[in-house]
């Protein structure tokens, strides 16, 4: 399968500490991966790489052939921060419009991104009165409305009700299937078994790169949350 | 920089000051309640009246663009917008002119309105024309605007972004030849005036409240306060940075 996106040998410091320490990975084009590990593990901070905002100590992140954040990338990429980044002081839909003309888009890509994450009702609201939930799907909009080809969205479902969980994923699932490459953070397991493929990433090391059902099978256990944890203990003993 | 995000951008920025009623008071209201304040605090000297209250119709716009602008960019980089737009088709320029352009077309309403209610209700005597008076204004704002911006990099939050205000903007305001003629001050004091920005807008208003046609010296100054804008808003560019750590 072709990749979308390789990362390779890369090595990022924040702060004072080295947070990913020769990470690389791939990432097959029109398929969803999930970047899955415990908050603090190096996600933000591999997606800012992959996004082209982060300082790079050495590495390097390719995005569909073109270096990670080189000018004709900006066209092609959706983000979604982790927290919301929208205008408060804006309405919803000046939001998307705004961020639809960014990419050359009009009016209509904008009403077409709220409908995507259920906030056409609430499209003349100013963000800033929004509840948490609204916030971050004004700000998903925001990184759909471009049409992206390659999207990342961090944490995207964070604050969701169930149902509307479940909307987003088939709305995600529609993206990669008309040829979207999508990486999404989580740490919610169930989630996790929606993907096509996985990344487990712990401390800023990969410690496993499969499709959900061959990392339960390997552990030997039908539980992803269990299968973490027996990866994790079966690298901790051969480590030691 | 492209056309169309430039002008989506300013749109963008003029919109959210427009939801933000108070922050227009702010903007438009409170020069004219400083200069009704003025008119009477001057009440019958006239001389008196027109010389101060031109410097300020050019020391207002001034200080109001500047803390807005601070405040708006510090915003927008710690709201992660700025983040996300450096991953878009947005270029640094887009942004920089964005908010000069937005603040400046702001700053022009803000000055025509102020000016008018000098000229025609307190009446402002200048030898030389309105027109030239808002221009200036405007010229002051943007510089504002752009120092604002430059500013803004070096706070972290609300709080210390409005602190600068009192850096950059006082000693511009004493220094500038308003309560002391700048040739007589002591030297080191005309130095530090030499080099502030705001002592040129102040002497071009000043010619214009005396001639009736344009100086060579206004033309001068005002060409210094667009060379001061340009400088900040490199200097503003370069603090702009599309990787953070
Ligand atoms: N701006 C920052 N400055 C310094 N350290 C940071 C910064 N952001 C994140 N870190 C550190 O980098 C590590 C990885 O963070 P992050 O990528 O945000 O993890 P995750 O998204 O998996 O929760 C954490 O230890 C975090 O404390
Ligand atoms: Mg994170």
């Amino acid at each position: 399968m072709e990749t979308a996106i390789e990362v390779t040998d890369l090595v990022i410091n924040r702060g004072k500490r080295e947070v990913l320490h020769g990470f690389s990975c791939a990432i097959p084009r029109g398929s969803i991966t999930g970047l899955l590990g415990p908050s603090g593990s190096g996600k933000t901070t591999l997606m800012r790489a992959v996004v082209g905002v982060q300082l790079v100590a050495s590495g390097r992140v390719t995005v569909l052939g073109e270096p990670a954040g080189s000018p004709p990338l900006r066209r092609k990429i959706g983000y979604l921060t982790q927290a919301p980044s929208v205008y408060d002081d804006l309405t919803v839909r000046e939001n998307a419009r705004y961020f639809a003309s960014l990419y050359g888009l009009r009016a209509a890509d904008a009403e077409a991104a709220l409908d995507g994450v259920g906030l056409s009702g609430a499209a003349h609201q100013l963000v800033g009165n929004l509840s948490g939930g609204q916030r971050s799907r004004a700000s998903l909009a925001c990184a759909i409305v471009g049409r992206p080809e390659v999207l990342v969205l961090d944490e995207p479902t964070v604050g969701q009700d169930p149902v509307l969980r479940d909307e987003l994923w088939a709305r995600f699932r529609g993206l990669a299937a008309d040829g979207a490459t999508i990486l999404v953070s989580s740490h919610v397991m169930d989630e996790a078994n929606r993907c096509d493929r996985l990344l487990l990433i712990r401390d800023g090391h990969l410690i496993g790169d499969d499709t959900p059902a061959a990392i339960k099978a390997t552990a030997g256990t039908d539980d992803l949350d269990e299968a973490f944890l027996r990866i994790i203990r079966q690298q901790e003993k051969a480590a030691a | 920089m492209s056309p169309h995000i430039l002008a989506s951008t300013i749109g963008r920025i003029v919109r959210q000051l427009r939801h933000d009623r108070r922050t227009i008071g702010l903007v438009i209201v409170v020069p004219l309640l400083l200069l009704t304040l003025l008119y009477f605090m001057f009440d019958g000297q006239g001389p008196m009246f027109d010389r101060i209250a031109l410097v300020m119709l050019g020391i207002f716009p001034f200080i109001i663009m500047f803390l807005i602008t601070s405040i708006a960019m510090l915003r927008e980089r710690t709201s992660g917008t700025l983040e996300r737009l450096f991953t878009t088709p947005v270029g640094k320029l887009d942004l920089l002119f964005g908010y000069g352009i937005a603040f400046g077309l702001v700053a022009a309403v803000q000055a025509t309105v102020a000016a008018g209610l000098a000229y025609w209700l307190f009446d402002l005597d200048t030898a030389g024309s309105l027109w030239l008076v808002i221009v200036i204004a405007v010229a002051n704002a943007v510089l504002g605007v752009a120092l604002g911006l430059l500013c803004s990099a070096f706070a972290r939050t609300e709080f210390q972004a409005v602190q600068f205000m009192p850096v950059v903007a006082i000693p511009q305001i004493l220094l500038c030849g308003l309560f002391v003629a700048r040739d007589s001050m002591a030297g080191w004091l005309q130095v530090i005036s030499d080099v502030l920005p705001l002592s040129y807008s102040v002497e071009a208003l000043t010619e214009v409240g005396a001639h009736a046609d344009p100086t060579g010296t206004m033309w001068r100054d005002l060409g210094i306060v667009v060379g001061a804008i340009i400088l900040a808003l490199l200097l503003g560019a370069t603090t702009l940075r599309r990787r953070t750590a």
